[in-house]
């Protein structure tokens, strides 16, 4: 019986790790070059294709991908790491509330070292400030209940995959009752930022890469407006190299067939309209205002808010700081980055002035930004 | 930051809605408000300490298939 179990598990993780699989993955990339020499024969040159998630900046330089494809795809990163996108007056404002009096910020690990104009929380803590590093917005709550002495700041960043679950620990604070806990909420919308890029930047992007767990919340339908209103395909993809071939795949054949649809490459987990509870969740919790985004500038409703009726849980209304103008460093080339125009090291800061030891911008601090990324992985 | 991670469902606690999950032999309890329907023995994909969604494995073997069928056809030419 009991081997009878252990069998069916294994076969369920195999089902799962052939996304995986060397040489699944060899062959769909043999595939993939022919697609792509056909498909560069046709068009004179490279197509253009832009992934819009920091996790795919990483899988793809990670797995070998970008540079096994470099020859045939110019392959951009677009606004997809929210860590990048951070203004520098929301982040000279997260300094701020990291000197009050008894306050304790807590963050993601992504968000640790993102410079501001003058500091960051790497160098607050060192200088005496409380910030706490925790993996879920839930151990957050956990931890603001132990330390009743304490008052909790979580920044909230994120994009819709993560809004939902920050809003769910208000709620457990809620239910526990908790006094100390609060939200500086700067979480941002994922289509409001595509379609400035396409409205607004110079760059002709010739097909998207679409962010898998965004659209998990969202839906594939979310994003139907690129091909429907800007002549633009896309796809939505997982992060197994399986699946970042296999969007590279759908987009080539797009574009050689002359097809423009928004497709779903990641059916295991993403729904068409999403996940409807999730949507619910940031409905109820936030209101879609406008926001500043590094690199993009302020794009009306490209983010969320906590909803007024939850005031005593935004931090933004219970501490109230007043920051300065923000000083934004003139040679950074980020903003160049975060848009597609230029990849990193076309930015004559990368790997000199700006490295993962000592950046500069939020591109190269991020784990999942594409500066960092690119020295990591891919920098020769 | 939107890095997600797989799992199997071993254990629901409906008191407070959350499931202890095993990630590959890794074991973590996680929020399940997302996923209502959510069972023992189904797999879903765990961000940020909460189940995002549930994995649909028929799909994921499906899709597998489909693969293989196309490069056989394409690597036989």
């Amino acid at each position: 019986m009991g081997k009878r179990i252990l069998k069916k598990e294994e076969e369920e993780r195999a089902r799962l790790l052939m996304y995986r699989d060397r040489q699944l993955s060899r062959r769909i990339l043999q595939r993939v070059k022919r697609k792509g020499q056909e498909l560069r024969e046709k068009l004179g040159k490279s197509p253009v294709f832009m992934e819009v998630c920091g996790t795919h900046t990483v899988a793809f330089s990670k797995t070998g991908l970008r540079k096994a494809l470099e020859e045939l795809i110019d392959l951009r990163s677009g606004p997809g790491c929210p860590v990048c996108v951070i203004d520098y007056g929301d982040m000279d404002k997260i300094i701020a509330l990291s000197r009050l009096e008894n306050v304790t910020i807590g963050t993601f690990g992504d968000m640790f070292r993102v410079p501001g104009s003058h500091s960051s929380l790497e160098q607050e803590k060192a200088l005496g400030s409380r910030v706490e590093v925790f993996y879920s917005p839930s151990d957050a709550v956990q931890w603001a209940e132990k330390n009743p002495c304490h008052q909790l700041i979580f920044i909230g960043v994120g994009f819709e995959t993560t809004a939902p679950m920050v809003a769910l620990s208000l709620q457990e604070a809620e239910d526990k009752g908790l006094k100390n806990f609060s939200v500086l909420s700067l979480h941002k919308l994922v289509p409001p930022a595509l379609r400035t890029l396409l409205t607004d930047c110079d760059l002709k992007v010739d097909g998207f890469i679409l962010p898998g767990h965004v659209s998990a919340v969202i839906g594939r339908e979310a994003f139907d407006f690129l091909s429907q209103e800007f002549s633009t395909p896309g796809v939505v993809a997982g992060f197994e190299p399986v699946d970042l071939l296999g969007a590279i795949d759908n987009l080539m054949g797009q574009m050689l067939e002359g097809a423009c649809q928004v497709d779903n490459n990641y059916t295991r987990v993403v729904r068409d309209q999403g996940n409807r509870t999730a949507q619910r969740v940031i409905k109820e919790f936030y209101d879609v205002v406008e926001k500043s985004w590094r690199g993009l500038g302020n794009i009306p409703y490209s983010g969320l808010d906590l909803k007024e009726d939850l005031k005593k849980f935004d931090a933004s209304k219970r501490f109230p700081v007043e920051i300065s103008t923000p000083n934004i460093p003139q040679e950074c080339r980020c903003e160049d980055v975060l848009t597609g125009k230029i990849v990193p090291h076309q930015c004559h800061l990368f790997g000199k002035e700006c490295k993962p030891q000592k950046p500069v911008g939020t591109c190269m601090v991020s784990p999942e930004g594409a500066c960092g990324v690119h020295y990591q992985y891919d920098n020769n | 930051m939107c890095l997600g991670v797989p799992g199997k469902v071993v254990m629901i606690s409906n008191e407070n809605r959350t499931a202890l999950v095993d990630s590959f032999g890794v074991p973590r309890w996680v929020g399940i408000t997302l996923v209502p329907d959510v069972e023992v023995d189904d797999y879903v994909l765990v961000h940020a300490g909460y189940a995002l969604e549930k994995i649909d494995e028929g799909d994921a073997e499906e899709r597998i298939k489909l693969w293989d069928e196309v490069l056989e056809a394409e690597e036989e030419k």
